[in-house]
């Protein structure tokens, strides 16, 4: 391990000592660079603005042409809004209705597809199918069935859950649209679990006369914890970025009962782009202490498994 | 009695009549998965139908008066080809850009030492907690004022670079021997030809799980498109097909018959590189 470097290191002593140091900074710092240019303008920027924005009213004509420090008076007009909450809460049910859900059934199918029977690739390769489908065509799809107007459900009363009359089950008709999505990963991501998990674990468990239910319960889904943990990351991330359901199936309505925060930021940042920044932040927080919350729950459980 | 033929050419694991166990199991399957597939039937069934007929019919399960001619006519009167097109370039200059600014970013975070290293790791771990959604109204307006709306390079712009290719790239460049490195510097490589000789090609796996992964993203983003892009001519696939089905009820079926066509690219990936995305897919999930 040491041969190359009394090389590098001789060549340097003599002259400045620093130089290759030196040159490893730079070189270090200039690899960073096209990253960083990128972080600067489309992350870190942002951020700083929409602090801006968010303390500033901007409301004039043409941004920065008319601006008055306004201080934290936007944050609690926003925040202390209903607009603000009923999103704030229809982005909550939305993580309600996909999140359980999705794991639920991935978890389901993944056992249910984890057996050596004959023809198992093929309802293996079913079941990761709406993997091949982006959040675009996934709606378009689900526009097909669920659409008050021209939609296949709209014959059977007990599926036509988006309609004008009872908008209570709008948001729920939406979530079935993701969940559909988001099956094929969470499938995916679940069976590559399950079949990591070595076969003499479970059969130690069937020869100390565990039944497949406690086997299930007391081997598997404990084994499967990380994986699960990582799930959930990725599934409450995908929901409170709910646009493109929103935007295709719904348009927010009916009477607003589909507006999520993404959605309702998007419509409001033309005419009102302070509040559509306090809104944003709202969502950064939101989605800051989420992801902390979640990833540091991931590394407990992963040192864990290790 | 077909049990008995097919079962000791099969090497299934079980020989003679099947029990009934196996029975449900098969029932259950074909019924979950005739679940899973029924919203693509109806799909491919909005795609064939003309629209009005179908409409007219009551919105009936089986296509009717098919048009086995959509998917062309898609390509030529939808715009979908130009569409493709857009998005197909899109989404490699994305995947280009975020394999070489992760592996630049990474290899530096891997292999070199150098002043406020952990600040500069720890900013971009922290990219990872803003998502596109709430630097959306700003990004907007910048691309905006640069005059990007309407082009490849404002579609592109924002996701030339991410955390999670610098992340996943570095964890990966961590577990190259330093016996490899050493053997490198002996024979005078510099840090470019090693990055590019023999980083890369040792981590070619979860590099390529993540270039898959990036690929798919990048295919599938529909709302940043929904802001960079204000006339319809620069729409990538996933707006065009979406505005196609749900505006316009008589040239729907083109909508549903793009949403077929943007699924085959990543059906060719995923049978194609069925591993490698597995591995990708599951890369945060078994080491975080």
């Amino acid at each position: 391990m040491s041969m190359g470097v009394p090389r590098v290191e001789g060549r340097a002593a003599g002259a400045a000592a620093k130089g290759p140091r030196v040159r490893e900074a730079l070189l270090g710092y200039a690899y960073l660079v096209p990253a960083f240019v990128v972080f600067g303008i489309f992350f870190f920027y942002p951020l700083g603005r929409l602090v801006q924005l968010s303390l500033f009213d901007t409301r004039g004509v043409f941004a920065n042409q008319r601006q008055e420090f306004v201080g934290f008076s936007q944050w609690w007009d926003v925040l202390g809004g209903e607009e603000f909450r009923s999103s704030l809460w229809i982005t909550f049910q939305y993580v309600l209705f996909t999140v359980p859900a999705g794991i639920v059934l991935g978890i389901v199918l993944a056992t249910l597809a984890h057996r050596k029977m004959k023809g198992i690739k093929f309802f293996q390769t079913v079941f990761s199918s709406t993997v091949a489908t982006s959040v675009a065509v996934a709606s378009v799809i689900f526009f097909a069935l669920i659409n008050p107007e021209v939609g296949y459900f709209r014959n059977i009363s007990w599926l036509s859950w988006l309609n004008t009359e009872n908008p209570d089950t709008a948001l729920l008709a939406v979530s079935v649209s993701s969940v559909w999505q988001n099956l094929g990963l969470t499938f995916i991501i679940v069976l590559a679990a399950l079949q990591s998990i070595p076969d003499d674990l479970t059969e130690a468990a069937t020869l100390d006369g565990f039944g497949p239910v406690r086997r299930f319960f007391r081997v598997t889904l404990p084994l499967l914890g990380p994986t699960l943990m990582f799930v959930v990351v990725v599934l409450v991330i995908f929901a409170f970025q709910a646009f493109a359901q929103i935007d295709i199936l719904t348009k927010g309505g009916p009477q607003g009962r589909t507006e999520t925060l993404v959605y309702r930021i998007f419509t409001i940042q033309f005419d009102d782009v302070n509040t559509a920044a306090v809104m944003s932040l709202g969502l950064f927080a939101l989605t800051f202490v989420i992801t902390l919350f979640q990833y540091g729950m991931l590394e407990r459980r992963v040192t864990y498994g290790d | 009695m077909a049990t008995d033929l097919t079962a000791p050419t099969g090497g299934s694991p079980r020989r003679g009549a099947p029990r009934l166990g196996d029975v449900l199991w098969y029932l259950l399957m074909t019924a979950l998965s005739l679940i899973v597939l029924f919203p693509v039937w109806m799909t491919i069934v909005r795609a064939l139908s003309s629209p009005i007929p179908y409409l007219r019919n009551g919105l009936p399960p089986y296509p009717v008066e098919v048009q086995w001619n959509v998917f062309r006519s898609a390509w030529t009167e939808g715009d979908l080809a130009r569409a493709f097109l857009i998005s197909t370039v899109v989404t490699l200059v994305i995947t280009g850009a975020q394999l070489v600014t992760s592996v630049l970013a990474a290899y530096s975070f891997a292999f070199l030492r150098y002043p406020l290293k952990k600040l500069l790791f720890a900013l971009t771990i922290a990219t990872l907690l803003l998502p596109i959604e709430v630097t959306l109204v700003v990004n907007a307006r910048t691309i905006r004022s640069w005059d990007w709306l309407n082009s490849i390079q404002g579609l592109s712009a924002p996701f030339l670079a991410t955390a999670f290719g610098i992340f996943l790239i570095r964890q990966a460049f961590l577990g190259i021997p330093g016996d490899l490195r050493d053997a490198a510097m002996i024979e005078g490589y510099s840090h470019w030809r090693f990055m590019w000789r023999v980083a890369v090609p040792v981590c070619r796996a979860p590099v390529a799980g993540f270039a898959l992964i990036a690929l798919l993203s990048a295919w599938g983003q529909y709302t940043w498109p929904r802001l960079a892009v204000t006339v319809s001519d620069w729409e990538p696939l996933q707006t065009r097909l979406a505005s196609l089905a749900v505006q316009n009820i008589d040239r729907s079926n083109i909508g549903f018959a793009g949403a077929l066509i943007a699924a085959v690219p990543i059906v060719v990936l995923l049978i194609v590189f069925q591993r490698q995305l597995i591995r990708g897919l599951t890369a945060g999930a078994v080491k975080g």
